[in-house]
């Protein structure tokens, strides 16, 4: 086909890509590598150790929570957990962990390709990604102590503070530029990789959804990169562009940095949403409902997503004209992904369900999100947002929306993909129990602060009144059972990793490409560059003699 | 998208010979939008600040010496035409001609950043610089004007020096015979890269040399 690549003998392609003896042993046979496999898996070991260090921090915030006044830390020590908190979960994990880890992996399988397109660039980018994080980690131990700005890097405070917010920014500012490296490498292998047959509208979804991410990552991150080099030259050189003494507007600072970071909201969940879109049909059963329509909404999504970044600032002192228009905006967000939700569902409808891990995690997500997302409308609205605005009700929000969205698809997409990526099966039973374990934590740490933001609890505050205490503590234990449940739920994978029984290539009868080959897949993917002649959910293929010959 | 990558799969196969000349390019197209992103935050920026303070932009404006914006522009625009020379000499074989005209392209970008030296050391001269002593002395709108100009033509500046860089690597690798005029792809692309830096210039020169 168009990318020219020549056909490989069939023997050794049958050695699983672990395996394979290439030109470095060792460690370096990783550092090195430029097959999009390894770097996912490079990808999924880094994002998950950064994973769990945010994870951590939370966890001590919480505790810190658990009584008014000091219970075990200083406030400015505090200040530095939820910043930490926040850059980590946010620049470390959200954002790149579907796209970068699964969408690495996934991409080139599902569009029958051996490789994306552009191998070294994509090595490239996990080295800016590990520089960047490394760059955080060292901002920690330098300069004036840690950053207590929030993950925002608000104007004027962040160019007051003495505390280290230049290398934390510039270190945000190289994990951007491994985001765009890696939206720019994804669209072109999708514009030019498609195996034959592979026509826009027999992509599956997840493709279709790394498309639209893609996009915005190439479009939205240089302006947050822009954003966070002026705040480094405020710091060393006082320009005055954001600084109110010297006349600079630090409304403009908000403006430029939600214009990214909105959009990034998109970034975060859309990958997950193809992910739904993937595990819906195969443990249904039935061909996605609405293909075209989730298709396009993903990238209806986007564009509507790229518009609605002033709704963060409702209380900022913009204009009224403004605020009205954003919060129109900010509702028709809501469109796109309802038709998401409801296709979802419709697919479910008379289906042959299956509930497996991955799918438990699924329909999880579904109602935990919808949670999330209602009251992302209640956030949109004018009056209620100006009650509601930097309390915890944000705070629930956001996490409903993140880790209840994001989050728990990244823990289905593990478990969903683990047989492809690791030839190994882990336990199903204690997969399900961890999963309705942080299901019942997730809504006890998360669901108390709905009330008390809605109370007047405020976000970001180390105090607060002794009437808050009884959800303060809820939520303290319902951090503990989360926890408990996500160890659960990694120990039970670690385990499968060890000891788990063989998988066999397609153990759930998917119907994209990915199941047709081995598990772990070899080397160059495909024996032979594949030939598509159906959509990708088309179970009356799935035994089908030409697609997979490699199933049983 | 390379054929000498350190790929363990090259080791057992020859495959990744896989060259795909449009791909490339697309690449670089989708990166070049990231440069007008990146730029297009400081326009904006700029936007907001010029309609806030038209007075101060007027005055600080009329301190930048036009002719030096000037010739820059048109040692840029040279520049640009040369890099196509380049281009085109080379897809007809003709490697000497070609490198010359991308050491003209490589001389006319140093010429612009020596201009752009002596622009700068005129103003530090005066005192206008961040917190300079004749800059403390100027309104806001003349503050933050100056900061505009600092940060883009400098980011601009930087964008030079990689352009350049750019095409040096590419020269080196015209000399090696890698890029040849059957595989001229990296050479199009350094000189797309080069086009969007001369392409900026073409929008900062009216905005902060021109408009009073």
């Amino acid at each position: 086909m168009a990318n020219g690549t020549i056909a490989v003998p069939g023997r050794t392609a049958e050695v699983d890509f672990y395996k394979v003896k290439g030109k470095y042993k060792g460690i370096l046979s990783w550092l090195l590598t430029t097959d999009h496999k390894r770097i996912g898996i490079l990808y999924l070991c880094s994002i998950t150790f950064f994973f769990l260090v945010a994870m951590t921090l939370g966890v001590l915030m919480r505790l810190e929570m658990l009584t008014p006044g000091e219970t075990f830390m200083k406030a400015q020590t505090y200040n530095s957990l939820f910043t930490l908190h926040g850059v980590i979960m946010v620049f470390l994990f959200v954002i790149p962990s579907i796209p970068a880890i699964f969408g690495n992996f996934m991409l080139p399988l599902q569009i029958g390709a051996k490789d994306v397109q552009f191998p070294r660039l994509n090595l490239l980018s996990w080295y800016l990604y590990i520089i960047g994080g490394g760059l955080a980690v060292l901002s920690l131990f330098t300069g004036g102590g840690i950053m207590d700005t929030g993950w925002t890097f608000y104007v004027p405070y962040s160019i007051r503070t003495t505390t280290n917010v230049s290398l934390s920014v510039f270190a945000a500012f190289v994990l951007g530029f491994a985001t765009i490296l890696t939206g720019l490498n994804f669209i072109t292998t999708i514009h030019r990789l498609r195996c034959p047959g592979m026509t826009w509208f027999r992509m599956p979804l997840f493709v279709w959804a790394l498309y639209a991410t893609s996009w915005i990552q190439v479009l939205a991150t240089p302006v947050i990169g822009i954003t966070l080099v002026l705040i480094i030259l405020e710091r060393a050189f006082g320009i005055g562009i954001f600084d109110p003494t010297l006349g600079g507007d630090p409304l403009l600072y908000q403006h430029m940095f939600w214009i990214y970071s909105h959009p990034a909201v998109y970034i975060m969940i859309l990958p997950a949403m193809g992910v739904v879109s993937e595990i819906i049909p195969t443990f249904a059963k039935k061909p996605i409902f609405g293909y075209v329509p989730i298709a396009i909404s993903s990238l209806g999504i986007a564009l509507v997503g790229y518009l609605v970044w002033g709704h963060h600032m409702f209380s900022s002192g913009i204009s009224d004209t403004s605020r009205v228009i954003f919060s129109l905006l900010t509702f028709m967000v809501a469109l796109p992904s309802g038709i998401k939700i409801f296709n979802w569902v419709a697919t479910l409808y008379k289906g042959s369900i299956t509930i497996t891990a991955p799918m438990l995690f699924v329909l999880l997500f579904i109602f935990i999100f919808s949670i999330g997302g209602l009251t992302g409308l209640v956030l949109g609205a004018l009056n209620t947002d100006l009650h509601l605005t930097d309390t915890y009700f944000v705070v629930a929000h956001f996490h409903y929306v993140m880790f209840g969205g994001m989050g728990l698809i990244f823990f289905a997409s593990l478990h969903y993909w683990f047989p492809k990526m690791f030839g190994k099966m882990y336990n199903e039973k204690m997969a399900k129990v961890a999963a309705y374990w942080i299901a019942i934590g997730f809504n006890t740490l998360y669901f108390p602060m709905f009330i008390m933001g809605y109370m007047g609890m405020p976000r970001r505050y180390y105090d607060y009144l002794p009437e808050f205490q009884v959800y303060h503590i809820i939520s303290t234990v319902g951090s503990w059972i989360l926890v408990s449940g996500i160890l659960i739920m990694f120990y039970n994978l670690l385990s499968g990793l060890k000891n788990g029984k063989k998988a066999t290539d397609n153990p759930w009868g998917g119907t994209t490409l990915e199941w047709s080959v081995a598990s772990p897949p070899p080397l160059e993917n495909f024996d032979e560059i594949p030939v598509v002649t159906t959509g990708p959910y088309d179970h009356h293929h799935i035994h089908g003699e030409e697609q997979n010959k490699n199933n049983e | 998208m390379n054929n000498n990558t350190d790929s363990a799969a090259e080791e057992i196969h020859e495959v990744h010979v896989h060259r795909d000349d449009f791909g490339s390019k697309m690449g670089l197209w989708l990166f070049l939008l990231t440069e007008i992103l990146l730029f297009g935050g400081l326009f904006l920026l700029y936007a907001g600040y010029r309609f806030k303070y038209p007075e101060g932009f007027a005055a600080a404006a009329s301190e930048l010496d036009v002719l030096m914006g000037a010739v820059n522009t048109i040692v840029l625009l040279t520049s640009s035409l040369t890099v196509v020379l380049g281009i085109v000499a080379l897809q007809k074989n003709k490697l000497k001609l070609s490198l010359f005209f991308l050491w003209c392209t490589v001389f006319c970008g140093i010429i612009f950043l020596v201009n752009k030296y002596f622009e700068w050391g005129a103003k530090f001269h005066h005192g206008i610089y961040p917190k300079g002593p004749k800059l403390q002395e100027m309104s806001e709108g003349e503050v933050m004007y100056f900061g505009l100009y600092y940060v883009m033509t400098g980011l601009h500046g930087l964008h030079i020096i990689i352009g350049l860089a750019f095409i040096g690597i590419v020269m080196y690798r015209m000399k090696k015979k890698v890029i040849t005029s059957t595989n001229f792809q990296k050479l199009e692309n350094a000189g797309l890269y080069w086009h969007i830096v001369d392409i900026i210039w073409i929008f900062l020169f009216p905005l902060l040399y021109l408009i009073h």
